[in-house]
C-alpha cells in the first residue's frame, strides 16, 4: 500500500516547498502565544497556498486568494485584534485532557483520510486546460453559472450590511 | 503516489490542524482564523480534483470562488460578533461565552 514511488518532476518539486511553508505556517500559528504572531503566520499559509494554486493552473483563484486572504481576511482580524485587549495570552491554566482528547481526535481523522487517499483510484491522466483559464471562468460565471454568482453577491452584501449594523455602537439607546 | 493524493494528503494536514485549533485555543480570533485555514483545506481539495479528477473541468475552480466569498462573508460576520460580544463581556475567551448554557 504504501509504495512512495516519487519522480521528482518541476511540479513535485514546487509542490514540496509550498506544501513545507503552508504546513509550516499552520503549525507555528497553533504553537503562538500572541495573536498577531498568529495572525501573520497563517498569512504565510495562505500566501503558500495561493503558489499552489498557481502550481494546479489555477491562476485566477491564486490572485482571489492572494487578494482575499492575504489582503482582507489577515487584515480584518489584525484590526479585531486591534480593537480588542489581549493581557492575559498564554497565562491561563493548560487543560491537558481536553488537549490530548482533541489531539487525538484530529489524528484519527487525518488517519482515517489517508487511508482513504491511499486506497483510492484516481485516474493517471488529466487533460490539459486551455491556456485562458480566467476567460473561460468568466463566460462559465455569466452563463451556467450566473444564478448562484447574483446569489452570492446578495449574500456578501446582506452579510456586509448585518456585520456593520452589529458592530455599530448605539449611542442614544438607553 | 500520483500528485492528486499528494494535494489530497496536504489538505488533510491542513484541516486536521485548523480541527485541533478550533477545539482548543481560547481566543475568539484564533479560532476564526483556525475555521479559515479549514476552508482553505477545502478550497485546495476542490482545485485539485478540478485539475486532476475524474472529469477534469472549471466547475472546481467556480466552486472554490463561491466558497471563498462565503468564506469572506463569515469572517466579516464573525469579527462584528467578536466586537459586539467584546463590548458586553471585555473578553475574547470563548470559555466565557456560556450564557446558553443549560
Amino acid at each position: 500500500m504504501l509504495n512512495f514511488n516519487i519522480d521528482f518532476t518541476g511540479e513535485f518539486v514546487a509542490f514540496f516547498l509550498l506544501s513545507v511553508c503552508a504546513i509550516v505556517g499552520a503549525v507555528l500559528a497553533i504553537n503562538f502565544t500572541k495573536v498577531v504572531h498568529t495572525a501573520l503566520s497563517i498569512a504565510l499559509t495562505f500566501v503558500a497556498l495561493a503558489g499552489l494554486y498557481i502550481v494546479l493552473e489555477a491562476e485566477f483563484i491564486a490572485f482571489v486568494q492572494v487578494l482575499l486572504y492575504v489582503g482582507a481576511i489577515t487584515i480584518l482580524m489584525i484590526f479585531g485584534i486591534m480593537m480588542t485587549k489581549h493581557d492575559g495570552e498564554g497565562t491561563e491554566p493548560a487543560r491537558p485532557l481536553l488537549e490530548t482528547l482533541a489531539a487525538i481526535g484530529c489524528l484519527c481523522l487525518f488517519g482515517i483520510l489517508f487511508y482513504a487517499i491511499r486506497n483510492a483510484n484516481f485516474p493517471a491522466q488529466h487533460a490539459p486546460f486551455t491556456d485562458d483559464n480566467t476567460r473561460e471562468i468568466g463566460k462559465l460565471l455569466f452563463t451556467q453559472y450566473a444564478i448562484p454568482f447574483e446569489l452570492v453577491s446578495v449574500l456578501l452584501t446582506v452579510a456586509f450590511i448585518g456585520s456593520i449594523a452589529l458592530a455599530k455602537r448605539e449611542v442614544n439607546t438607553p | 503516489m500520483s500528485m492528486l493524493s499528494s494535494y489530497l494528503t496536504l489538505a488533510a494536514v491542513l484541516f486536521c490542524i485548523g480541527l485541533y485549533g478550533v477545539l482548543t485555543k481560547r481566543n475568539a480570533i484564533i479560532v476564526l482564523l483556525s475555521i479559515e485555514l479549514m476552508l482553505n483545506a477545502v478550497n485546495l481539495n476542490l482545485i485539485a480534483f478540478s485539475k486532476y479528477g475524474v472529469q477534469p473541468s472549471l466547475a472546481g475552480q467556480i466552486f472554490s470562488l463561491f466558497t471563498i466569498s462565503v468564506a469572506a462573508a463569515e469572517a466579516a460576520v464573525g469579527i462584528a460578533v467578536l466586537i459586539v460580544l467584546y463590548r458586553g463581556r471585555a473578553s475574547v475567551n470563548v470559555d466565557e461565552f456560556d450564557e446558553l448554557r443549560g
